[in-house]
């Protein structure tokens, strides 16, 4: 590589290291940013312009089985939305499931340079890293499900807790995952094997299994911390969506105790009410508790007006919103041993009494926040709304007349049962939208070299052109950068690039082989020495270390 | 037999759309040959072992004897110069190899179709108007009590469907196996999976639709006309039992063939079945799976769509991918007399096209890669020797329920794979394009 | 007298293994064109096993040999073929917009070739 860069006269913003919009040269050589470069370096002016590291996604689904199924079914998004070739891109088609190249570069098309897919069963991991490497420029890496894992809960139950832990970092090395992923954590079971039941209760019975979702939760929790891994266990929680589930929400958190937790999505996770009847706001209170424990963190999982995709592992929710919305197609898969999911288009429409609470909730998590470091900026893509979204959002949040006028065109029955109506005037500066979108992602992510621009890290930089118009502003950045390298300059194209693959490898005891073996021979229907993903996959691939596991108890 | 053998355990067998991983092939070095498939059925067996060293020609231009890069520059002049240039097959390849074949067809703003458009197209169209409630095959060996085949001969068509993914097995919650499963066949003729079932349907040909419909009906509860008993030549009460039998099961597969979507309806047929799984759903946990004939079928289907947002029937003209059954599939394109020239991976069009198609393709330039010789490598302009995969080449498939394996090769081939001619073809073209001011797409110009 | 009846196209165990020994061999051909017909459709038509029939619809015909088939298993009416090239001569290249042309309930005339 070597080339060398000065970007020079623009407003940095770089929260981890302290910079907040002070105009400072930015200096690149060889991929990282560096403390100076000679007069040689080639010369970008960004007078007038915001520079920022690169975008990073926590939770988006962008890449695997469940994302193939949801891009099939929906023919006519991508007919309206086409992306065609041009010399240095593929062509491809978008809608609220794009194809992949159109996927990886829209999003840099945003500045974001790193998204992490969330949610992949086991034997899914080969089919998503073959889409992953097919969405280019960003890297990317994705939470492997666990929560419902047939032979781990047996495990569980049996209170076989080292051999659990084996497994588990068995199964992030087999699937080359970055974290534990559990989406309604012991409701597949009752799903498939007893005729579509539902659970509730964090601590029900999960059927034949005599253990409970608090175990499932507490356990993956605990194995997750054990291992050091850069990320903890990214939870779904139980009876997302239905009226009264903060209950749940602040226990799942409270199972946690000191260990670090992080809590997708909780915006559908903060309704008060009473179950079966309309929710109503209590995110001061999921806030509060939040804000209060700094073990816990969150993504926000904000809905956005307009089209969107319910793809979720939850599989008993999507069944139940096929009610709801006016498309009747449904798409279930359930996945032998691990898992499921469930697909649903959708769309959320100001008038609708439940969207704008939801709306408003969202808003209402960001802006009762003490720690943006530990709320973070998501969409919950494209289950709350389009990557594509993230502008509009952004300027929600930082332009307060904007943000009282979109809420007088909402459902007002709604507003009123939140904390919006009481006129919440907080406006994010740059400096906090660097924060929710870059630096505080990719801290959780635990990714020492992204998210910030301080000498040693990746040099993955947006420059945007500054605008009052906030959402205009980061809709089209000027320059992106990744590793280095030009990949926007002007607003066009200029290159294209792979990224990497982002995994963990966590030390396991291969003796866990032979309790995994059997199982595999019993009850899966590809034979255990096929199962695991080879080199072969990984290609361009960075593995990021494991912390020193925590003493046991 | 030699003493010089060798055994590859866990191979792939891509015969189907079974792709059964738990092939133990003993090979003999010496005659370079398979000689034995632990775990195959009689067609996977054959698949392995009928796999010869043929002395091919590497290419044959013309008929003539070449060298494949020779074929590779006549491919890539024919591709970059047609008008409306048209790729058609991919399901007995690689994923690997299939991206390849879409890098070229985007690039040079060709029309792409896979086998699937005369086989499952069908409930791919209707998986877009319902969508489908579904599960892989391990699922359903663990879970499923009540399994319905419809439109299907699994016994000649994919034999261990029977016996190791959905009837005899045991599994999870079904510890007895097929003690624990009731099994219905639904077809049109007694074929030798009938003999398997529990009960056997027979319906008359063309009245599938008015059959599913009305189990959907008798599902919801409704009444249905009694006059469907002579139309359809199923009786009501067999019906009635059926209906009742799906509702109170734990879990109900439906797995559907061609014997939907090959005939009056097609996808109306496929759509019935997929809405009236999901309808069971309102009651019980219930699957369907469409059966996948080729070995990497699916792969073609998945790769297409991550990289296009379509299945099948996909053109590029316009510089972005568009979609449209009966525009851009390709016994229409041919049929109409459409496309000026062919790229044919790993399939045999001139010999399963109806006449109307066979006879334009015979009259257009025909590039084709095929590990055997076929009817279409016989009329073909440029036609390429390839290793197969799976014996050969190893690569990415996935199976009918969207699994991905990866292959473990047996066999040396002195014959490239797919992938690479592939990928040589596609960095010519690359080449040609640039060198702009040839007539050609227009569209391709902007790639300069 | 040409009779009408309907034809399947499909998958046999013999078509799928002598296709892995080559479509162009005699193997494969004799799979690819035999024809079973309910018996007693054969008797009425005169026809033994291996005797040959022509089998046409607007698009082509193909002769093909005679194979019975038990009533029980083979409704009257119905033919069935392992499909390949013959097969594929019957098919009619419209496809009502769907893109796959119809190869199972497809009516051809059946005549019994003489000589």
């Amino acid at each position: 590589m070597g080339s060398k860069l000065r970007i020079v006269n623009g407003r940095l913003y770089d929260p981890a290291n302290g910079v907040d919009g002070e105009v400072r040269d930015l200096c690149v050589e060889d991929g990282r940013i560096v403390e100076s470069v000679g007069p040689d370096a080639k010369k970008i002016e960004a007078q007038g312009m915001v520079i920022m590291p690169g975008g990073v996604d926590i939770h988006c689904h962008i890449a695997g089985p469940k994302v193939n199924l949801a891009r099939k079914l929906q023919p006519e998004s991508h007919r309206y939305d086409v992306q065609p070739r041009t010399a240095f891109t593929r062509s491809g088609t978008g809608g609220t499931v794009p194809s992949t190249f159109t996927t990886g570069y829209r999003y840099a098309t945003l500045g974001y340079t790193t998204a992490m897919e969330a949610a992949v069963p086991p034997i899914g991991a080969r089919h998503t890293l073959e889409e992953l490497h097919d969405t280019p420029v960003i890297d990317k890496g994705f939470y492997v499900l666990l929560g419902n894992n047939v032979l781990l809960n047996q495990l569980m139950k049996e209170g076989r807790r080292d051999e659990l832990r084996q497994a588990v970092a068995w199964w992030l090395n087999a699937t080359r995952a970055y974290t534990i992923k559990l989406v309604n954590p012991g409701g597949d079971e009752p799903w498939k094997g007893q005729r579509n039941a539902v659970i509730t209760d964090l601590d029900q019975n999960i059927d034949s299994f005599d253990i409970t979702p608090r175990q499932v939760i507490t356990s993956l929790i605990e194995v997750a911390n054990e291992l050091g891994l850069p990320h903890p266990a990214h939870i779904h929680c139980n009876n997302l969506g239905h009226s009264g589930n903060y209950k749940t929400t602040l226990e799942t958190m409270r199972m946690a105790g000191d260990s670090r937790v992080h809590i997708t999505h909780i915006q559908f996770h903060s309704y008060g009410g009473e179950p079966g009847k309309n929710p109503t706001s209590m995110a001061p209170e999921i806030a509060a508790y939040v804000n209060d424990h700094p073990n816990v963190s969150a993504d926000v999982g904000q809905v956005m007006f307009g089209k969107s995709t319910i793809m979720t592992a939850d599989a008993p929710v999507a069944h139940l919103l096929r009610r709801l919305g006016s498309d009747k197609r449904w798409v279930n898969s359930d996945t032998e041993c691990e898992s499921g999911c469930g697909i649903i288009p959708f769309s959320y429409q100001e008038h609708i009494y439940t969207h704008a609470l939801q709306w408003a909730i969202g808003l209402e998590l960001f802006l009762l926040t003490k720690d943006p470091w530990r709320m973070v900026l998501s969409t919950d893509h494209p289950n709350g709304g389009s990557f594509m979204s993230y502008p509009r959002l952004i300027r929600l949040l930082m332009d307060r007349d904007f943000r009282d006028e979109q809420i007088k065109l909402v459902n007002q029955r709604a507003i009123r049962k939140t904390t919006l109506a009481d006129g919440l005037s907080r406006e994010y500066t740059l400096n906090e939208i660097a924060i929710v979108t870059r630096a505080g992602p990719a801290r959780l992510l635990g990714l020492k070299n992204k998210g910030h621009l301080g000498v040693g890290a990746e040099a993955d930089i947006t420059i945007y052109e500054e605008d009052e118009d906030k959402e205009k502003m980061f809709t089209a950045p000027r320059y992106v950068l990744k590793d280095g390298k030009l990949i926007i300059e002007d607003h066009e194209f200029r290159g294209d690039n792979e990224g990497r693959i982002l995994h963990v490898a966590p030390a396991y005891d291969p003796e866990i082989e032979k309790v995994i073996k059997p199982f595999f021979e019993s009850y899966y229907s590809i034979r255990f020495e096929n199962y695991a993903v080879t080199d072969h996959y990984l290609r361009a691939h960075e593995e990021i270390a494991t912390a020193k596991p925590m003493a046991a108890e | 037999m030699s003493e010089n053998t060798k055994v590859v355990e866990n191979a792939t067998c891509t015969f189907c759309g079974c792709v059964c991983d738990d092939m133990n092939l003993t090979v003999d070095l010496d005659a370079h040959k398979i000689i034995k498939a632990q775990n195959a059925c009689v067609l996977g067996r054959a698949w392995f072992t009928e796999h010869v060293a043929e002395k091919r020609p590497f290419a044959l231009i013309d008929g003539k004897e070449a060298s494949t890069e020779e074929g590779i520059e006549a491919a890539a002049q024919i591709l970059a110069n047609a008008k409306f240039p048209i790729t058609y097959g991919l399901s007995d390849t690689t994923c690997e190899a299939q991206r390849q074949a879409v890098a070229i067809t985007d690039m040079i703003g060709g029309n792409l179709d896979t086998t699937t458009s005369v086989c499952h197209g069908p409930s791919g169209i209707a998986f877009q108007g319902t969508g489908e409630s579904t599960a892989s095959l391990g699922e359903i060996k663990n879970r499923a009590d009540l399994i319905v085949f419809w439109g299907g001969n699994p016994a000649e068509s994919h034999p261990r469907l029977f016996t190791r993914y959905a009837l005899m097995p045991k599994g999870l919650r079904i510890p007895n196996g097929k003690k624990d499963r009731y099994a219905v066949l639904v077809d049109v003729r007694r074929t030798p999976s009938a003999p398997v079932a529990d009960k056997f349907i027979q319906v008359k040909p063309g009245t599938d639709f008015e059959v599913l419909w009305a189990l959907r009906a008798l599902v919801k509860g409704r009444r249905v006309d009694p006059k469907l008993e002579e139309k359809t030549g199923v009786k009501i009460a067999d019906l009635e039992d059926l209906a009742q039998r799906m509702k109170s099961c734990r879990f109900g597969a439906l797995l559907f063939g061609m014997g939907l979507t090959m005939t009056r309806g097609r996808h109306f047929n496929s759509g019935a079945l997929l809405a009236l799984a999901s309808d069971l759903n309102e009651f019980t946990h219930f699957v369907a799976k469409p059966v996948r004939g080729h070995g990497n079928v699916t792969g073609a289907d998945n790769v297409v769509s991550w990289q296009t947002g379509f299945p099948f029937g996909i053109n590029f003209g316009r510089g972005y991918p568009r979609f449209n059954p009966g525009e851009f599939t390709t016994v229409d394109l041919l049929s109409r007399g459409e496309a000026d020239a062919a790229l044919i991976i790993a399939s045999d069009p001139a010999s399963n096209f109806p006449k109307p198609a066979v006879e334009h393709l015979k009259s257009i330039p025909v590039i084709v890669l095929d590990t055997k010789e076929s009817v279409t490598t016989r009329i073909a302009k440029v036609a390429f020797a390839t290793a197969t995969y799976g014996i050969n080449v190893p690569g990415t498939v996935y199976r009918m329920d969207d699994v991905a394996i990866a292959l473990r090769p047996a066999l040396e081939s002195p014959y490239p794979s797919d992938e690479e001619v592939l990928t040589a073809i596609k960095n010519r073209v690359r080449e040609l394009l640039a060198a702009s001011g040839r007539a050609g797409n227009p569209a391709a110009q902007k790639v300069a | 007298m040409p009779e009408t009846m309907l034809l399947v196209a499909g998958r046999t165990s013999k078509q799928g293994t002598s296709l892995n020994v080559g479509k162009l061999k005699d193997e494969y051909r004799t799979v690819t064109s035999t024809v079973e017909m309910n018996a007693l459709d054969m008797a009425r038509m005169g026809l033994k096993d291996g005797d040959k029939v022509r089998l046409r619809t607007a698009t082509g015909e193909t002769v093909a040999q005679c194979k019975q088939r038990k009533p029980e298993d083979l409704p009257a009416g119905l033919l069935f073929m392992a499909y390949g090239p013959p097969s594929s001569q019957l098919m009619t290249g419209d496809t009502a917009g769907t893109g796959m042309p119809i190869s199972k309930n497809l009516m051809v005339e059946v005549t019994p070739v003489t000589g």
